[in-house]
């Protein structure tokens, strides 16, 4: 196992070392002519305007805390794959009602247009259930 | 005894422990948080040397590709980004070092004085399919209360959201003033 991670660390350090590498040759290689359009920021071909600094959509926040919740889920998971087929019928149901709590929970924010990105529900007319 | 491998596990011990004095004295958040992500990437190195493949695995899976990007997040959403004092000033020193060093004292106290159960002979297997089977056989009780949990989690998060403190429909969620 540990030879194994020895694989993953030498993968981790080729990588630092061929970035730090690139960057520095073209460092030496590259001709230095610097104009403020240059300088300038590259915004798909826009003129850049206003600060990167600005307040992000709360709506990242969510999706982030949601996505973190089903990363967690998938990674109790993990050990369940591996030996699900050794454990035969009752582990794949007990995996079952693990999922399906969980996806009660994301029909739920669903639902409720928690997941809306575009603010279309604004203007349309009252969800069922609702004045 | 030295070779590679503990030569390995003491630069990553340094790096987890660099990193995170990094994450305490860097003034601006940002970097902190990049910093935190060197001292989460370290930790699931010192995972791999206790062993604990799954749990290294899961460290990079959950810490540096999840918490980490929800921390960011959370600087990212600060209404104060604009703001320089967004980066965090060094306050109440001697009141810090005062409660640092009795943690300090507590944590060696009981890592010196706690008998580990130490193999004679370390052999580094795999263990995902072990906790596999104990987590459908006999921690099945906990696995599925983990799902109740995250569920919890997950409505709480959406509702937290929402505008007026969880009463307001997601939909009038505002835009952020520019």
């Amino acid at each position: 196992m540990l030879t194994e991670f020895a694989t993953v660390l030498v993968f981790i350090v080729l990588g630092a070392v061929t970035v730090t590498l690139m960057l520095f040759v073209s460092r030496l290689l590259q001709p230095r002519n610097p104009t403020p359009v240059k300088l300038s920021t590259y915004e798909c071909g826009e003129v850049p305007f206003g600060s990167s600094w600005v307040q992000f959509n709360i709506r990242f926040y969510v999706i982030a805390l949601i996505f973190i919740i089903f990363d967690v889920e998938v990674a109790l998971l993990y050990p369940w794959a591996v030996v699900f087929q050794k454990l035969g019928l009752l582990a794949f149901v007990e995996a079952f009602i693990f999922i399906v709590i969980l996806l009660a929970g994301l029909a739920y924010l669903w639902k409720e247009g928690d997941l809306d990105w575009v603010r279309t529900m604004q203007e349309a007319p009252a969800r069922k259930g609702e004045k | 005894m030295t070779g590679p491998a503990d030569i390995i596990f003491y630069l990553l011990a340094a790096m987890t422990v660099g990193a995170a004095i990094l994450v305490a004295i860097l003034p601006n958040i940002v970097y902190s948080a990049i910093a935190l992500l060197f001292s989460f990437a370290g930790v699931a190195g010192l995972y791999v040397y206790l062993s604990a493949d799954f749990l290294a695995a899961t460290q990079v899976l959950i810490y540096v590709g999840g918490i980490l990007i929800l921390i960011l997040f959370a600087v990212f959403l600060s209404n104060r980004i604009s703001d320089v004092k967004i980066s965090n000033p060094s306050r109440f020193h001697w009141q810090a070092a005062f409660i640092c060093l009795g943690l300090f004292g507590i944590l060696s106290y009981t890592a010196v004085s706690t008998a580990f159960p130490v193999k004679a002979v370390l052999s580094y297997q795999p263990t995902t399919s072990e906790i596999g089977e104990l987590l459908m056989t006999r921690y099945l009780l906990p696995f599925e209360v983990a799902s109740v949990l995250l569920l919890a989690a997950l409505i709480g998060a959406a509702m937290l959201s929402r505008p007026d403190g969880g009463r307001g429909r997601p939909a009038e969620m505002e835009e952020p003033k520019r």
